[in-house]
């Protein structure tokens, strides 16, 4: 195959990772970030921050069907993630209406770190806090298995201190039943958070209709910065807080609020949700023009994540490559200029096998070859016309490259 | 050519990554992961070429060189060709080098044969040591040489590399005056670790106490107390695990009968299969005759009666020998003068002048006397 060469095409497929900040939002942001005042300060300067920062909150809640009240904003997802947790399940064992006998943390077994991470921590005996995890089973798509979540919380419901399960998977896409698991939390009284960091701006998300308790987004997966997101957290739901200080933020997150993030935030999210049914249908057609043209060019490859359309989120194609390694994929599409991922967290930089891929059944070996595809606002045809040319011989030699890792 | 440059972390890995951007190779840096999944290491907190530290290093190293960057995880091949390796040999009584595995199993094998397989026509490590290539060389073809700076050189722990590895070799710091060129270059070019420490010990035990770290791992004979005996075979002390113990050791014998001429005594041989360790004086350890297997050529193989250079241990000196044997993967020398303190499981290096010939892995070291009397 053809070298790499300087000036060459690329194609920028990790959108779930990262996807470019809307012209509007990095506009908003520099105009913000040129002017001075902390949001909690008295004077003028302040007043004008705070405004910024209300105004901001107020068109958030308007995108994402919630009171602005009831907005919380944080340094991103997985803060977000971690403030749902620990605090729900902080404020569920002990304070006012708290009870001590709520001990179990029920989570998919296909949520991001940023959930999975701090439940484990409630559970991890060096850190007496007490809590019981438990993982829930998906099927081979990657959904939740409603009957062994009902199972697990009519075991005994007066134990479960909180449930948490993702709107929409960011390794295979798969969106997932929230509105039984709400209703099934519902008739014991049981909050439910929802990572939907993957969800917000690529399918509808109305916070009220939901039923959740809270609702963790970040804004450098819809358009706006890395670094700042949002807790959407039901008026009335009790958090203990993670971050103590100063009481901003209703006192649930303390810390001088970033009024610049947070405008731009707000500019980004509100026109992702505005734009999300024809972006939505552009990218589905991409999606599927995508897969088609993997599935041609790779013998064998299989695509992981839910079949139909109206089960996934539309611009993310996961495919696993029998044969090859994930490391060895992303290198040689890399140098040839497509830019994707294996979809799972690294430790540095080295690839594990994805605990979402092993709790759809995959075997560590199926799991290997896996890539991530996620499309974007800026992805054109283009970008699939580049992976088309190039798959193939990728393929064939990170093949052969596996072979002689396991030969030598 | 495609060149991967192995970055380790260190300054050296990084300055020959930046020579071999400069000397206009396209270059990809990779990053191994060796001890994260290695059974018989420690998880993830070994220093040296190992740890998240070292792997940032080694990322931030590429930035500024300007080249892209992965981690790769051999730790699997690690684990079981240099640490198991290590262990195992230890276990067996012999004295194994861990980095010249690590060149012959993982990195100029696994890594090499992957990046060969992705495209690549090269791996380049920080290692000094030269590389001449042929028409004008002595044997016409391409040699592996010692570095320019002899302090330095590094050529004993690639001794093990045959022709077609070499082939795919590059070693761009074996032209340097010194480490200290090597560091100044490193801050000029603006590499965060011209001044980090050159690492030392055995990089896969964490504290350096790899007496403390075989302990834990080796079982078996080698692990069994035994006595200490002398060369009649007169008990002299009690050791409690043959394996813990390397020819030529003088400390931590803990003898409870002093030697009746009062001089120290050192460890001369030590038996698993009989959990036992035997002791005696300095003079003892003298040996001239020695045999090893598993040889390695990296260019023709010697003749029998060849007048070369050996060389036993990583920085150790280089001493006149005369080729014995050279049949297969059998290698005999006879030393001129009689050397102390070499083990079996050590690699004896053999060089023409500056160029390395090959190695063998030695099975035995004896006095040519002795051997004579035994045969």
């Amino acid at each position: 195959m053809p070298a790499p060469s300087a000036a060459r095409a690329s194609a920028y497929l990790d959108h779930a990772a990262d996807t470019p900040v809307l012209p509007a939002a990095a506009e908003a942001m520099l105009a913000e970030l040129t002017r001075t005042g902390n949001a909690s300060a008295l004077h003028t300067s302040g007043r004008t921050a705070r405004r910024v920062v209300e105004e901001a909150r107020e068109e958030l809640a308007a995108a994402l069907g919630a009171r602005p009240g009831e907005v919380v904003l944080t340094g991103g997802g997985t803060e977000s993630d971690n403030l749902a947790v620990k605090g729900l399940y902080w404020a569920r064992r002990s304070g006012p209406g708290g009870d001590p006998r709520r001990t179990r943390v029920l989570v998919s077994a296909v949520e991001h770190h940023g959930v999975l991470d701090p439940a484990h921590w409630l559970a991890d005996p060096a850190t007496g806090q007490g809590a019981v995890v438990e993982e829930l089973p998906v099927d081979g798509e990657g959904r939740l298995r409603l009957d062994a979540l009902r199972a697990s919380v009519e075991r005994d419901p007066a134990s479960v201190a909180l449930i948490s399960v993702m709107w929409a998977n960011n390794e295979v896409g798969t969106l997932q039943p929230l509105r039984e698991v709400v209703d099934l939390a519902a008739e014991h009284g049981i909050p439910v958070h929802s990572d939907a960091v993957q969800a917000v701006g690529q399918v509808p998300v109305d916070f009220a209709a939901s039923g959740l308790a809270a609702l963790s987004l970040t804004g450098h997966k819809l358009g706006g910065p890395t670094g700042v997101g949002a807790l959407v957290l039901r008026r009335g739901t009790a958090l203990v807080p993670v971050l103590h200080g100063g009481g901003q933020e209703g006192g649930v997150r303390s810390g001088s609020v970033d009024a610049a993030s947070a405008r731009a935030l707000a500019v980004a999210t509100t026109a992702a949700v505005a734009t999300l049914g024809e972006r939505a249908a552009a990218l589905s057609v991409l999606r599927d023009q995508l897969e088609a043209a993997v599935l041609a060019a790779v013998p064998g490859a299989v695509v992981r994540g839910p079949a139909s359309a109206a089960d996934r989120l539309p611009g993310l194609l996961h495919v696993t490559v029998p044969g090859a390694e994930g490391d060895a994929l992303l290198y040689l599409l890399d140098a040839r200029g497509v830019e994707c991922s294996t979809g799972s967290a690294c430790t540095a930089g080295v690839p594990q096998p994805s605990h979402v891929l092993r709790a759809m059944g995959l075997s560590d070996a199926e799991a290997q070859g896996a890539l991530r595809f996620s499309l974007g606002r800026t992805s054109t045809a283009a970008d699939v016309a580049l992976v088309a040319e190039v798959i193939g011989p990728v393929v064939e030699r990170a093949r052969t490259a596996g072979l002689a890792l396991v030969s030598s | 050519m495609r060149v991967l440059a192995a970055l380790s972390g260190g300054v050296d890995s990084a300055v020959a990554a930046a020579r071999a951007v400069d000397a206009g190779h396209e270059v990809v840096a990779v990053h191994l992961a060796l001890a994260s999944a290695s059974p018989s290491a420690t998880p993830g907190r070994a220093r040296g070429c190992c740890t998240v530290e070292d792997s940032r290093d080694a990322r931030r190293a590429a930035d500024v060189i300007g080249v892209p960057f992965y981690v790769w995880d051999l730790s699997e091949r690690f684990g079981r060709d240099v640490v198991d390796d290590f262990v195992a040999e230890y276990a067996a009584g012999r004295t194994p080098n861990p980095c010249v595995r690590c060149n012959q199993k993982v990195k100029f094998a696994a890594l090499a044969d992957r990046a060969l397989a992705l495209g690549f026509d090269a791996v380049a490590t920080g290692h000094y040591a030269r590389l001449l290539d042929g028409p004008g060389t002595t044997t016409g073809g391409r040699e592996l040489h010692r570095s320019h700076d002899l302090g330095k050189d590094q050529s004993y722990v690639l001794a093990v590399l045959p022709p077609e590895r070499l082939a795919t070799a590059l070693f761009p710091l074996g032209g340097a005056a010194d480490k200290d060129e090597v560091r100044a270059e490193a801050a000029a070019r603006g590499l965060g670790v011209a001044d980090k420490p050159d690492s030392t010990d055995i990089c896969f035990v964490p504290d350096g106490d790899t007496r403390a770290w075989l302990g834990a791992r080796v079982s078996g004979a080698g692990s069994e107390a035994g006595d200490v005996v002398d060369a009649s075979g007169a008990v002299v002390g009690a050791h409690d695990g043959a394996a813990g113990y390397t020819v030529g050791q003088r400390r931590g014998l803990r003898l409870g009968t002093p030697a009746p001429d009062g001089k120290p005594r050192y460890v001369l041989s030590v038996s698993v299969a009989e959990r036992r360790v035997v002791v005696g004086a300095a003079e003892d350890l003298d040996v001239d005759v020695l045999t090893g297997d598993g040889a390695v050529w990296c260019g023709p193989a010697p003749e029998v009666g060849a007048r070369l250079g050996a060389q036993v241990r990583a920085h150790g000196r280089e001493m006149g020998c005369t080729v014995e044997r050279a049949d297969g993967g059998e290698l005999r020398v006879r030393l001129d003068e009689p050397a102390r303190g070499v083990a079996p499981g050590q690699l004896l290096a053999l060089y023409d002048g500056t160029r390395v010939v090959g190695s063998a892995t030695l099975s035995s070291a004896v006095r040519a006397e002795r051997a004579t009397l035994g045969a």
